[in-house]
């Protein structure tokens, strides 16, 4: 798949990469949760280089759209998850995720 | 040239994501998530999509990793012991990573590429932003309204989820404020000379 240009293949393996070390990552960090937040945005980052690089060589636009409309996610869930976090951790005093299945506040 | 460039570029780019889950200080994880954040925009401006690359740089590095850094920074928290379980979680955690990649390493494979398809950032037509806002204010005007909803709901979810009322904060009551009569306010005293006011 690798010629002398750059091609589509080279972008979908560095996505692959990307996303095969942010589930590594969700599963490694089992206790950091700031870590697996991390590692979704990792994910969402490998998910937004192949749309792209899809649109690129595809010729359309469109991917390009879609990664946007992945970017604005990505920035909420961010932002929601932290928020989130902070909440927790004001009433917890830690936040090792182990016991979040215990749900009193 | 571009491929050498791509090369050292994805190998920094797959190295950072590395540290980012490998580092022992979620500080320094947060540090090089905004290197690989920064190096992708550099993958993305290879292959002619700088909007996004600038979209990238400005979203991602300027507000979700500042983000990250500030929780981070502000939770006073034990790093050690969070990366208790790190070594027993290791090996299924390999395990399945490289189940992921074999599977999609398989489908890449398995596609066809057009090897002698070469790409042209701009065939002579419209700057890629132009392209793209020709398109994301036309046909996806609907989708853009509703990405600006999706985020007024999350700023609205995040301060809602933050905001606590303490008592020893003073707060400005604004019907109070302006409810206010200048009979409650001032009042008038007729003071006599060589007497204070009783």
């Amino acid at each position: 798949m690798a010629g002398a240009e750059l091609g589509l293949g080279h972008y979908m393996a560095v996505s692959a990469a990307l996303f095969t070390i942010g589930v590594f990552g969700i599963f490694v960090n089992r206790k950091n949760i700031i870590v697996i937040l991390m590692s979704i945005e990792l994910i969402l980052l490998s998910v937004n280089i192949n749309l792209v690089a899809f649109s690129v060589f595809n010729g359309t636009i469109m991917g390009q759209v879609f990664a946007m409309l992945v970017l604005t996610v990505a920035a909420a869930e961010a932002a929601v998850g932290l928020a989130i976090l902070v909440v927790y951790f004001r009433n917890r005093g830690e936040i090792a995720v182990e016991d979040v299945n215990v749900l009193r506040g | 040239m571009t491929l050498i460039a791509f090369y050292i570029l994805s190998s920094i780019v797959v190295a950072s994501a590395l540290f980012v889950v490998a580092a022992r200080n979620p500080v320094h994880s947060v540090l090089w998530l905004i290197l690989a954040f920064f190096t992708s925009a550099g993958l993305l401006v290879l292959i002619g999509a700088e909007f996004l690359a600038m979209l990238l740089v400005v979203v991602y590095v300027g507000a979700v990793a500042v983000l990250f850094l500030f929780v981070v920074m502000m939770l006073d928290i034990d790093f050690v012991a969070l990366k208790q379980g790190f070594q027993n979680y290791l090996v299924i955690g390999i395990l399945l990573a490289l189940t992921l990649l074999a599977e999609i390493g398989i489908v890449v494979a398995a596609a066809t590429f057009g090897g002698g398809e070469t790409f042209n950032p701009n065939p002579g037509g419209p700057t890629n932003a132009e392209a793209l806002s020709n398109v994301l204010y036309d046909d996806y005007l609907l989708l853009f309204q509703m990405c600006g909803i999706v985020l007024l709901v999350a700023m609205m979810g995040a301060i809602v989820l933050t905001l606590r009322s303490r008592p020893s904060v003073k707060r400005q009551n604004i019907a109070q404020q302006t409810g206010r009569k200048r009979k409650d306010a001032v009042e008038l005293k007729d003071v006599r000379p060589g007497q204070g006011i009783p």
